[in-house]
């Protein structure tokens, strides 16, 4: 059978799946469709975490990135794990006691005040639509690659799907086609690298393959075979960076604390039982991340090398028939600058020939390696799966900040419980369609948005949270100042050298030799300076209030996540 | 201070004695052999890996995952010998 075939019956399996469990776990509560009900197990709640947390980025372009990036790559993988250990210290436990529905019902409660709860769901609202905007992107890709339908119908798939079980279902819909997605993302990934693994060094675990010798009987290590070709082409060497350490630092802490105050994740540990389960199921979930996350840098490796090796300077007409079909996608582009008929792939740009999209390593590297059609196949289907389970995710947070944040709590706090659930069906619709059209209509920023929803996130939730809980004294002036200077001067920094405006700049001026997607742990520095700065010249807060701080740090009778 | 205030400032007390410990790991691992002494630790090699290059691609994410067991292992019996749980 053909690669398309399977590709159709693959993908028309796992959407049957995902349909039918849309229609199985219908929410009837706004309960249910906030925080599935209270009920979700640990180990079903970490499947779904790390399904939620796994997009369409972690499973088609991270590895793609670190192909090409090397060492500085490492950023992701260290930024996107690391913050988990932080949420499981520093914040789920504590919110799961605390025990409401979003993230803004956190912040507006602990800190006593309309204004803070709505600056929380303005940068909740920013930071989920850049996000799922690439979500409905990396869908069509998908659907035009393997399906050779056009993207923006891929896209039209894509939401009708989500639309489907999220809008049905809520949370509990949601939590359950996730466990599903995860299966498939997590299978479509290792499947593929196994079998490479295995070609390439005879080692059946990529996470030990990486660092085994060639399989080719000359002994020499993988990586230094890699990084041995990198250099003669005039690359970086593979296993050192290019990037300042300073950058990496603050890369990877920009990451790390964007990760832990991501609103969609966060509102997963509200749909367990108890203190203890989130705990647990933060465990569970990075655990199920790490499988993708240590493989990922392997595949890169693999995927680096059987490129080079099968591409360099070899005849272009010998070219295997996976290069013609991404040449007509436009992600690989081959130019025969010297008309000698062969692939000069180097890193002088003057010289070079051959560009590659960094996005197609994962969905290529099967085809590059020669692997049976159903695991290209299957490659497809675990994209499309990273990319609507996190989709869905985000729709959810998006509706909730609404229907929840803004509809109940601010404008019409009398609204019945059935009112409140139409009311974030319709949001949750809204924010699909607006989302489909920024996937059919991608703004040309899309890279620079996705570092932006980190920085803001690492800028305006992640301290604010931290300080509720940790210090008792934190009170309103402090935590909204902190939040809007944060954010303010995230944008501030962001708009200016990635958009040139205030003057604009180049790498040269960057604040302490920071980038741009560095700058969000600068941001959270001075938030959390001006939140305790402000506080001590401010009044304390209410007795009250400190009663509840001293409440969510004792996990003992965690209520069911409640309405007020 | 009541009986009952004691205790949870004595629980608190000792859980943010757990949170420093192993966030002291949590950036020793990353920050510290990923990053910052990536150079002296390349020196050493394990097998094909240059061991700070490991760290930062590999070391550092298992022992993310063992911190977090750890924590809950630590916690859930902290939480017993309070009697919060």
């Amino acid at each position: 059978m053909s690669v398309q075939t399977w590709t159709y019956i693959l993908v028309g399996i796992t959407f049957a799946l995902y349909i039918g469990i849309a229609i199985w776990s219908r929410a009837g509560s706004t309960k249910e469709f906030y925080v599935a009900g209270g009920g979700v197990s640990p180990l079903a709640n970490g499947m779904a975490t790390a399904a939620d947390w796994m997009s369409a980025a972690s499973f088609i372009s991270m590895a793609g990135i670190i192909a090409f990036a090397g060492y500085d790559g490492s950023v992701y993988l260290m930024g996107w794990t690391g913050g988990y250990v932080l949420l499981a210290l520093l914040l789920a436990p504590y919110l799961r006691k605390f025990g409401k529905f979003t993230v803004p019902d956190f912040i507006g409660d602990r800190y006593y005040s309309k204004t803070a709860r709505i600056v929380a769901v303005i940068c909740a609202l920013i930071v989920s639509f850049t996000y799922v905007a690439g979500q409905m992107r990396g869908v069509g890709v998908v659907f035009s690659r393997f399906l050779e339908v056009d993207i923006n119908t891929g896209v039209v798939i894509g939401m009708i799907i989500v639309l489907f079980y999220a809008v049905l279902g809520g949370m509990k819909g949601i939590t359950y086609t996730q466990v599903a997605q995860y299966c498939v993302l997590i299978f479509a990934f290792m499947v593929p690298a196994i079998f490479i693994s295995i070609q390439m060094t005879g080692n059946p675990i990529p996470q030990l393959g990486m660092g085994s010798t060639l399989s080719d009987g000359s002994g020499t290590y993988l990586l230094d075979k890699l990084d041995g070709l990198s250099t003669e082409l005039g690359f970086n060497e593979y296993t050192s960076g290019t990037k300042s350490i300073a950058d990496v630092f603050a890369i990877t802490l920009a990451l790390m604390v964007g990760t832990a105050g991501l609103p969609h994740v966060i509102v997963r540990f509200f749909t367990v039982k108890r203190v203890k389960d989130a705990r647990k199921s933060a465990g569970l979930a990075l655990l199920l991340i790490a499988i993708l996350y240590t493989t990922a840098p392997a595949v890169s490796v693999f995927a680096r090398t059987n490129m080079i090796n099968t591409v360099s300077d070899k005849e272009y007409v010998t070219m295997p028939e996976w290069f013609k079909n991404w040449e007509t996608t436009g992600l690989l582009q081959f130019d025969d600058k010297n008309k000698d008929g062969k692939i000069q792939y180097v890193a002088d740009t003057d010289k070079n020939e051959l560009i590659v999209d960094r996005d197609i390593m994962v969905l290529a590297n099967p085809e590059i390696a020669n692997l049976p059609a159903w695991v290209i196949a299957l490659v497809a289907a675990g994209g499309l799966a990273a990319a609507l389970s996190t989709a869905a995710g985000l729709l959810l947070v998006i509706s909730a900040s609404v229907s929840h944040d803004l509809i109940k709590k601010v404008f019409k706090p009398n609204i019945s419980d059935k009112g409140e659930l139409w009311a974030a069906r319709i949001s949750a619709t809204v924010a699909v369609v607006i989302a489909g059209y920024f996937g059919i209509n991608p703004p040309g920023f899309v890279a620079a948005v996705v570092a932006l929803a980190f920085g803001l996130a690492a800028a305006s939730f992640f301290p604010a949270i931290v300080l509720g809980i940790f210090y008792k004294k934190m009170n309103k002036e402090g935590a909204i100042a902190g939040m809007v200077i944060g954010t303010l001067l995230m944008l501030f920094y962001m708009t200016k050298f990635k958009f040139g405006w205030f003057g604009g700049g180049t790498p040269a001026d960057w604040w302490f030799g920071i980038s741009p997607e560095g700058f969000g742990s600068i941001a959270m520095i001075a938030n959390f300076i001006v939140s305790i700065v402000i506080m001590k010249f401010t009044p304390d807060p209410p007795e009250d209030v400190q009663e509840i701080v001293e409440d969510i740090r004792i996990p003992s009778g965690a209520k069911e996540a409640i309405d007020h | 201070m009541s009986d009952k205030k004691m205790k949870a400032t004595a629980y608190w007390k000792e859980n943010v004695k757990y949170l420093f410990l192993l966030l002291t790991i949590w950036f020793l691992v990353s920050y510290g052999a990923g990053i910052l002494f990536k150079d002296a630790l390349n020196t050493i090699k394990i097998g094909g890996f240059k061991l700070g290059f490991w760290f930062a691609q590999q070391g550092s994410i298992y022992v993310f995952v063992i911190l977090i067991f750890v924590y809950v292992r630590l916690m859930n019996k902290l939480d017993k010998k309070y009697g919060y749980d």
